[in-house]
């Protein structure tokens, strides 16, 4: 039997070894990976630029403390909605993808629309679900009562659900193309919409620049919208029509891209390489 | 030959630089089973999953009971299935809840007693709602299997679906097999790594090395032809050509 007892005891110099080899084993990802560098600023920016406006809005409008909080957890509810709605489905797409079950779906009778419009189901059914928990808690704990927007809340809820879907369309399109390395878009995607979307302050808080940006998103109309009706109790109209038309742009647009992108992929062979 | 199901023609699939499958024509008739053999990288699941319609080809045409494949993709995989040793269901649903999503897939009438017998068939029945991740791996081929008969498929493909089962549920599962294909006149398509498999199991089978049909016939005619003992020695004279 060999003896251990001649082998050299192990030294910190062994540890530092085994530690760096672990490390090297993540760097070496890097280079390779634009996604994964992107990460690494992503989060910092968005969550900066979020909070540098809200305070920019607090500090523009010392008075309005009264006003912010008022409408802030109805912000928060809504924002949500968004949020969720984009990620059941790029979650319910992901998930065929983990458990390598994506080959078995589309090698039977189901259409790729087919797919989409389950998942867009699914997504609806679970916000209706969380949302009523969460419309719940707010006004038990915090007497906020999301019903005050009365039958406005219909349209704003619906805009805010078919933007989710249009955003989660295009990241399942885009992990489609990318593969898994793009997975990180099921999580950040819609995030990046956040700080031009006028969730938490109003357009006017934002740079000239970066108005038109937020104009072109439908869900700053039901944000704007939230506010006005929270604050004056009624609506312009144009806070509703308007985000439909562009979200009914987008959906468009969006099952557009993914049937490109699903083209693609047959083409490609990533269909089979997700799969396996 | 009997009625055609499948009908392949100058078939060509290219990735980039690499050419995958290289003008291939072949014909598959009604009832057939048929080996595709050949070494890795030969083409074999490149030019099923082009059968099936997950990718395209790049030049050629396909043509699946009598329909063009490239605009006819749903009906004719209403009428097909695939089972692959590679690739898995979902891992936290049961067997039977699995089986029951693909029942709605394939619009199967009176799904449940159709579960039943693909479960039993299978000899999977008695997991039937366990979750699917406390299966071994041999019971999960033997799932994604029951998964492949469920819509009585005329034409199955099948890539190496016996890979992850012991000999002992590999010969059961064969002659499993073999008795549907009987009761149901099914064509089956498969690829294995298992040359004795391929003996016992096809009455015909193509040869394909870098993407190309190298040799066709039954078992015995390629021993012949090669003048070799077995098709294993066929395979790697092939292979080492």
């Amino acid at each position: 039997m060999t003896s251990l007892a001649n082998h050299q005891p192990l030294t910190t110099n062994h540890c530092l070894i085994r530690i760096w080899a672990v490390l090297l084993r993540h760097l070496y990802l890097y280079p390779k990976s634009a996604s994964r560098i992107m990460e690494i600023f992503y989060w910092p920016v968005l969550d900066l630029l979020v909070w540098g406006f809200l305070t920019l809005y607090i500090v523009q409008h010392p008075n309005g403390i009264s006003r912010f909080s008022g409408y802030l957890l109805g912000a928060m509810i809504f924002w949500d909605m968004l949020f969720r709605s984009q990620q059941a489905i790029s979650i319910s797409f992901l998930e065929e993808v983990w458990s390598r079950n994506l080959l078995n779906l589309f090698t039977s009778p189901l259409k790729p629309i087919e797919f989409l419009l389950a998942t867009m189901t699914l997504s609806f059914v679970k916000l209706l679900t969380a949302g009523a928990v969460t419309v719940f808690l707010a006004w038990a704990f915090f007497s906020f009562n999301l019903f005050k927007m009365g039958t406005y809340l219909f349209p704003f809820v619906l805009n805010l659900v078919a933007m989710g879907w249009a955003v989660g369309i295009v990241t399942t399109a885009i992990i489609l193309r990318y593969g898994e390395r793009a997975e990180v878009m099921a999580w950040g995607l819609a995030l990046l919409i956040q700080p031009f979307a006028a969730v938490f302050y109003p357009v006017s808080v934002l740079p000239w620049f970066l108005k038109p940006v937020a104009l072109a998103l439908p869900a700053t109309y039901i944000f704007e919208g939230m506010r006005e009706v929270l604050m004056a109790g009624n609506l312009n109209p144009k806070q509703i029509w308007i985000p439909t038309l562009l979200n009914g742009f987008y959906l468009f647009m969006a099952f557009l891209f993914f049937k490109m992108m699903f083209q693609s992929a047959r083409i490609h062979g990533r269909l089979t390489k997700l799969g396996e | 030959m009997a009625d055609l199901i499948v009908r392949v023609q100058d078939l060509t699939k290219k990735f980039e630089n690499t050419v995958a499958v290289d003008n291939i024509s072949l014909e598959i008739g009604s009832g057939e089973i048929v080996g595709l053999l050949g070494p890795n990288g030969a083409g074999k699941t490149t030019l099923i999953h082009m059968l099936l319609g997950i990718l395209l080809p790049s030049q050629g045409s396909i043509q699946i009971f009598g329909l063009d494949l490239a605009s006819h993709r749903e009906e004719i995989l209403a009428h097909a299935n695939f089972s692959s040793a590679y690739v898995m269901m979902p891992m936290s649903l049961s067997p039977w809840q699995n089986l029951n999503v693909f029942a709605k897939l394939y619009n199967i009438p009176h799904s449940g007693e159709k579960i039943e017998w693909a479960l039993k068939k299978m000899e999977i029945w008695d997991l039937k709602d366990r979750a699917t991740r406390g299966l071994s791996s041999g019971q999960i081929s033997r799932l994604n299997l029951a998964k492949a008969i469920l819509n009585d498929p005329e034409l199955l493909l099948l890539d190496e679906p016996t890979a992850s089962m012991d000999p002992d549920i590999a010969d059961k599962t064969r002659r499993i097999l073999k008795e549907i294909q009987k009761e149901h006149r099914m064509t089956i398509l498969y690829t294995s790594h298992n040359m004795a498999e391929v003996e016992t199991m096809a009455e015909r089978v193509f040869f394909l090395n870098k993407g190309k049909i190298v040799a066709e016939g039954s078992p015995k005619e390629l021993q012949n032809k090669f003048n070799q003992g077995t098709l294993e020695e066929v395979f790697l004279k092939i292979a080492r050509t």
